[in-house]
């Protein structure tokens, strides 16, 4: 979680303004405050997190990112972040739409499903990967979309989003990820870290 | 309900120009305090009261003897602690209990005002208030508060006075009053109207009083502060002192007994044409059509930050209609927080013992109020 924060943190310019949409507990908002930046927002769906982060004094709003992002002005934050959570949602290309809207780049974070750790469950024990980055059962799993590296980058291609940077971590290694890379990174990596703008 | 009440109050001097044209002057505001104005005046938290409330938030409320009616939200240690906070709450202008309303005396007939009170509005009641700030000589209130129609307060009072609040909290509100509150209350006002001892609004000057129009105002109204949930859970069939129906129309059921109770209390300590002025000003309140219909226009201008509060059960001033004020504020990329607090206890939760409630708002204050004082320093 530490590295992820540190790497999120390093793409971000001081004293900007930024949402953090999924921001769960605000232990990502409240690392940033510290950091980088007074003004941040979260968005959040669960009440008792949401509850969460007011208690701390964070803004919160409770709300789903597939439909409140709207509400949102054009380009009203200079970063929104997505921390592994894009999996998660019934749409998630209608989200990154609506991330890209709202914010003028996009931090999105993605648990690699491509990891050799998650290839070799399938292949071996065939069954559905649980690791320690995508702890639940296939039955009682949030994650709707797991996608990889390799997914994530191809699809920014195809639709013309532009990758400022793009992170590969392994434990606490980290590493820039380039085409000529994009393979092995994909394979070695359990977190995919991206910057991207429309 | 003109009892000689011995409140705090202060004559306002300045002339007000109200809504409906008419103008006011030398009139009187009465108020409460609680807790210690600190030296930097930082500490200041102005509670604005809901339909039936009054300036007593916490303690014990002289007139009904009974706990102020936001006990659980404002006094020692609560969550709004008034060991920290100097907090200030002041009875509306049309209300009963020491500021100007219908039953206030008309010094030179000797009689009350009754019906011949001005119709005022939310946007009044927050401007008459705001002389009292003034004379306070609060330069800038940490916060402004309120549930309900002290929501709408809240709402009016950062969109008339910007730079006056660091913190707005409306809870349980609208920034507009639906056909649905305006039938309600307008089914109040029937009910009062109707009876054959209201007068034209004239009853003191007979030493009468429609007490049970405003009994059955009441009842009505209380319905709906309530959920279908609560009420069926609290009360369900039970009957009331008895084993079987009596086949009559007593109060068979405990629902009927309760809600009668609730009735003839209230016609105790509340007048009956306060009751229709203070109906009529929610009904009036349109933020946005104040604002040409945006209703973002109207929080332009302030740097204040909010937390919107709703709860799930609350079908009177639904999330949908608070969420619309969060949503106003986001697309001027306001400072707004917002949660939906999940309760059984209809509109009157923000008034009750909901412990997620309390807890968020404490907290958020709380750590709010440490922030913005670290950041001045």
């Amino acid at each position: 979680m530490k590295e992820e924060f540190n790497i999120i943190s390093n793409l971000i310019e001081e004293n900007t303004r930024v949402l953090d949409v999924g921001c769960g507990n605000g232990d990502l908002m409240k690392f940033l405050q510290e950091n980088k930046t007074k003004d941040i927002r979260g968005l959040e769906i669960s009440k008792e997190k949401v509850q969460n982060c007011l208690s701390k004094g964070l803004t919160v709003i409770e709300g789903n990112a597939e439909s409140d992002l709207k509400q949102f002005p054009k380009s009203s934050f200079d970063y929104v972040i997505l921390s592994q959570t894009l999996q998660a949602f019934l749409n998630p290309e209608l989200v990154i739409n609506e991330l890209l809207k709202v914010g003028k780049k996009v931090i999105v974070t993605i648990p690699n499903f491509g990891y050799w750790r998650v290839r070799l469950q399938l292949l071996f024990k065939g069954t559905m990967p649980v690791t320690e980055n995508l702890p639940h059962e296939w039955y009682n799993t949030p994650n709707l979309h797991m996608c990889t590296i390799k997914d994530f980058y191809n699809f920014c291609s195809s639709k013309n989003i532009k990758i400022f940077k793009s992170i590969a971590l392994k434990k606490s290694r980290i590493s820039e990820i380039n085409k000529s890379n994009l393979n092995y990174k994909n394979l070695d990596s359990h977190l995919g870290i991206f910057l991207i703008e429309s | 309900m003109n009892k000689n009440i011995d409140t705090k109050k202060i004559i306002i001097s300045n002339p007000l120009k109200l809504d409906c044209g008419k103008e006011i002057n030398n009139f009187p505001i009465a108020y409460e305090t609680y807790g210690e104005l600190n030296n930097e005046k930082s500490n200041a938290i102005l509670v604005f009261h809901a339909l039936t409330g009054d300036q007593y938030v916490s303690g014990k409320n002289p007139i009904t003897n009974k706990d102020g009616w936001w006990s659980y939200v404002v006094g020692e240690n609560k969550p709004i602690d008034t060991n920290k906070f100097f907090v200030i709450c002041a009875n509306v202008i049309g209300g009963c209990m020491g500021s100007y309303g219908p039953s206030t005396i008309n010094e030179s007939t000797g009689k009350q005002i009754g019906t011949d009170f001005p119709i005022i509005t939310i946007n009044d009641m927050v401007n008459a208030q705001y002389e009292l700030i003034k004379y306070l000589e609060i330069e800038k209130l940490f916060a402004v508060v309120g549930g309900s129609m002290g929501g709408m307060q809240v709402l009016q009072f950062v969109a008339n006075f910007p730079d006056k609040a660091k913190l707005a909290i409306p809870i349980a509100c609208t920034s507009s009053h639906s056909a649905q509150n305006i039938a309600f209350n307008e089914l109040g006002r029937q009910a009062i109207m109707a009876d054959s001892k209201w007068e034209n609004g004239f009853y003191s000057n007979y030493k009468l009083n429609p007490d049970k129009g405003l009994a059955v105002a009441r009842m009505a109204a209380h319905i709906t502060y309530l959920s279908e949930k609560g009420l069926q859970e609290k009360f369900g069939r039970k009957l009331q002192d008895r084993d079987s129906l009596r086949y009559g129309f007593e109060a068979d059921f405990q629902i009927e007994s309760y809600l009668r109770y609730q009735g003839s209390v209230f016609v105790d300590r509340f007048d009956a044409n306060s009751y229709l002025y203070i109906t009529r000003a929610m009904d009036y309140f349109d933020l946005s059509k104040q604002y040409k219909g945006n209703l973002s226009d109207a929080f332009k201008e302030t740097k204040t930050k909010f937390f919107v509060i709703s709860f799930t059960s609350d079908w009177l001033y639904p999330t949908s209609e608070n969420r619309e004020i969060v949503i106003a504020l986001n697309s001027i990329g306001a400072d707004v927080g917002f949660v939906e607090i999940k309760s059984d206890k209809g509109h009157d939760s923000f008034l009750l013992d909901v412990p997620s409630f309390l807890k968020t708002l404490g907290d958020y204050i709380n750590s709010t109020y440490k922030v913005i004082n670290e950041r001045r320093i």
